[in-house]
């Protein structure tokens, strides 16, 4: 028995060595449940840039190795890391399509020592679970914090109500957007916060009608509730040429925008990314993209996929395959590139992902609805990672 | 105020509608044959699905989509209950549960496979988008139909259950099933059809529900809650209760997140303990 086992270890290891040619890349996602298209968009970004790029880089085959999370779940997401880790040997964790699964995935990065790319969970707070920790999505804070301040200078809206889902991406929206609208000298009129599952908005519509604030700010996830809240203002008769509705790009996303008609017309959004984008480099993105993911469009899930890859070939070409996780976070940090959404850049203190903000109305282009960016603040950091640091 | 007050009735009352539509089918079986369906919403989603393919994807116009969302989830649900659900009218409740809720998880992911995990819409016909306005007050086209439909529906089913044979042995069987038996109808067929008719109701009320709620493969479960909500506080096998469960729960509801929206939805729950904790076997609830 004994003897036994020490052939399959000397085979095993005979067989590592093989094995070292490979570069695992572990991913829990939340590929059931509510959110499992979230994490099916985010994982077709990242198929999307192997196909594109092939699956080879420097000298090294790069293999993804998924697993189920279930939904926001963060025992499971911590279990399933460790699993990975532990039994899979991958070398990188990435993925992270919701803020508290990727704050426990941190604490596996962190203690085992892995390089781990967040594709999307955009809490602030979530990059400094990990000295090995980057991100190439969005932070809340880098477009509510702009949108605000551009709101109430060159947006020009004096008052401005909040209406926020009531969850922790919600509370952080409308802290971000409210503290910079104020500081920028606007007033907040009231704000009500909407319950996570809530089918039906009309009342929270009527309550906001009944103040008839000059504008209102909306941050809810995507999915169906963008459409029934878009509907909700259609009915209870809010003109969006008198008030302004201001949301995040979740609010008018292609679903959105499909299901909302023309009531959509006039909605302003800042966002990072959009799949209508008429750069070169996002038109071939979104070709190869719909042959990966069976005609579906790539929207901001599957852009931060997409780049989540990016970042890991050009870190794994900087070290030349190794993945030891100092060496790939030290090639990671300050990697500047031209990304679909736009040029994008890894803050070589924060680690967090650096890019344009966007700022868009939904108009009619050619018989189709389309977000028209007519403003862009160009590579916005994230404003509470500039404040963690000054208070260091 | 007063217009406001008049906008939220109206906009409960027409989510009492979608609630109705799609929870009466599983009062009227649940008080029938005391078997516990937590599948009743994966047939409201095969009607819905039904509707967004025909519309989306062959180009029907959506009213005509509405009785074939109702076959459909109709056929479905005789299919399933002929060849899966009567193997368990004898088994426990535990068990019922256990084996239903395994069809919603079964329908989650055949619908996530066919259709992908994407966010659905349909499109209507213009006349019942946008809104009616008088005076401060607005009324949405789409709730007006609802309340139409759900209107309509209500008095067709009531007429149905009071006025026909098959109503009357639906009644028998509901009341008491061994002496109905033993009266010579025949339970099983009786049903069989009750089983259709509330499966079809689901269809229709899923199709109904898109535009106001949006459609994915979790729809099977995201409304089981309230639809559960509306036959405990209705009361099993009662048509009248079930209608006046999903108002009072769609007006409470709508109320509740317009003048207490620290409450959320919150509201809907504290109504249900309060009626339950008066009336235990539900508003109009026989047992």
């Amino acid at each position: 028995m004994l003897r036994t086992s020490f052939v399959l270890a000397a085979a095993l290891s005979a067989f590592s060595v093989n094995a070292q040619q490979t570069v695992k890349i572990g991913m829990p996602l939340e590929l059931s449940g509510q959110f499992a298209d979230t994490a099916n968009q985010m994982l077709n970004g990242a198929k999307t840039y192997m196909k594109e790029h092939g699956d080879t880089v420097a000298g090294k085959k790069i293999e993804i190795i998924t697993k189920d999370v279930g939904g926001p779940a963060p025992d499971v997401a911590k279990r399933l890391s460790q699993e990975l880790v532990v039994r899979d040997n991958v070398d990188i964790l990435a993925g992270f399509a919701l803020t508290p699964n990727a704050m426990a995935a941190g604490d596996v990065s962190a203690e085992a020592k892995k390089f781990m790319v967040v594709m999307n969970a955009a809490t602030s707070a979530v990059i400094t679970k990990s000295p090995y920790m980057i991100r190439t999505s969005v932070t809340l804070p880098q477009v509510m914090e702009t949108f605000g301040t551009w709101a109430a200078t060159k947006g020009g809206i004096k008052q401005s109500y909040t209406m926020v889902t009531d969850y922790g991406p919600g509370h952080d929206s409308e802290a971000a957007f409210q503290s910079a609208f104020k500081a920028a000298g606007g007033t907040i009129v009231g704000s009500v916060r909407f319950p996570v599952a809530n089918p039906d908005f009309s009342a929270f519509v009527q309550r906001a009608k009944d103040i008839s604030p000059e504008s209102i700010f909306i941050f809810i996830p995507g999915g169906a509730q963008p459409a029934a809240l878009g509907k909700a203002f259609a009915e209870r008769g809010i003109d969006l040429k008198k008030t302004k509705v201001l949301g995040s790009g979740e609010t008018t996303a292609e679903a959105a925008l499909k299901s909302m008609g023309d009531n959509a017309l006039g909605i302003i959004t800042a966002w990072h990314y959009d799949y209508m984008s008429k750069v070169p480099l996002n038109q071939k993105f979104v070709k190869e993209y719909q042959s990966v993911a069976n005609g579906r469009n790539p929207d901001f899930f599957s852009i931060g996929g997409y780049d989540g890859m990016h970042a890991i070939y050009e870190a794994l070409k900087k070290t030349k395959g190794n993945t030891d996780a100092q060496a790939l976070v030290d090639a990671a940090k300050g990697l500047k590139w031209e990304s679909p959404r736009g040029p994008m850049m890894i803050d070589p203190e924060t680690r967090d992902v650096v890019q344009n903000v966007y700022i868009r109305r939904v108009e009619k282009v050619a018989g189709e609805l389309v977000n028209v960016p007519f403003d862009t603040i160009p590579m916005v950091k994230d404003p509470a990672g500039e404040r963690r640091k000054t208070q260091k | 105020m007063l217009s406001s007050l008049a906008g939220v009735l109206f906009d409960g009352f027409a989510y009492g509608m979608l609630l109705f539509l799609l929870s009466v089918g599983l009062s009227v079986t649940l008080g029938m044959m005391n078997f516990v369906n937590l599948a009743h919403c994966s047939f409201a989603m095969v009607g819905a699905y039904a509707t967004f393919s025909l519309v989306g994807r062959h180009g029907w116009p959506f009213l005509a989509t509405l009785p074939m969302a109702f076959i459909a989830a109709a056929v479905i649900s005789v299919i399933l209950e002929r060849t899966l659900y009567r193997r368990l009218y004898r088994a426990s409740d535990l068990d019922q549960c256990l084996f239903t809720i395994g069809i919603v998880f079964i329908s989650i992911a055949v619908y996530a496979w066919f259709y992908t995990t994407e966010q659905q819409s349909v499109q209507v016909p213009d006349w019942l988008k946008g809104a009616q306005h008088v005076g401060a007050m607005s009324f949405a086209n789409y709730r007006i139909f609802l309340v139409v439909i759900g209107l309509a529906i209500t008095a067709a089913l009531v007429l149905l259950v009071e006025r026909t044979r098959f109503g009357a042995q639906v009644r028998a069987a509901v009341d008491n099933q061994r002496m109905a038996r033993g009266l010579g109808i025949d339970v099983d067929r009786a049903f069989m059809f009750t089983f259709a008719l509330g499966g079809g109701l689901a269809g229709l009320g899923g199709a109904l529900s898109i535009q106001m709620v949006g459609l994915d493969p979790t729809f099977a479960l995201a409304y089981l809650v309230y639809v559960l909500i509306v036959v405990a506080v209705g009361g099993l096998g009662s048509i009248g209760g079930s209608f006046a469960a999903a108002v009072v729960l769609g007006i409470s509801d709508m109320a509740g997140k317009y003048y207490f929206p620290w409450l959320g939805a919150f509201l809907i729950y504290l109504v249900m303990v309060a009626l339950l904790m008066w009336r235990p076997q539900g508003l109009f609830g026989k047992r």
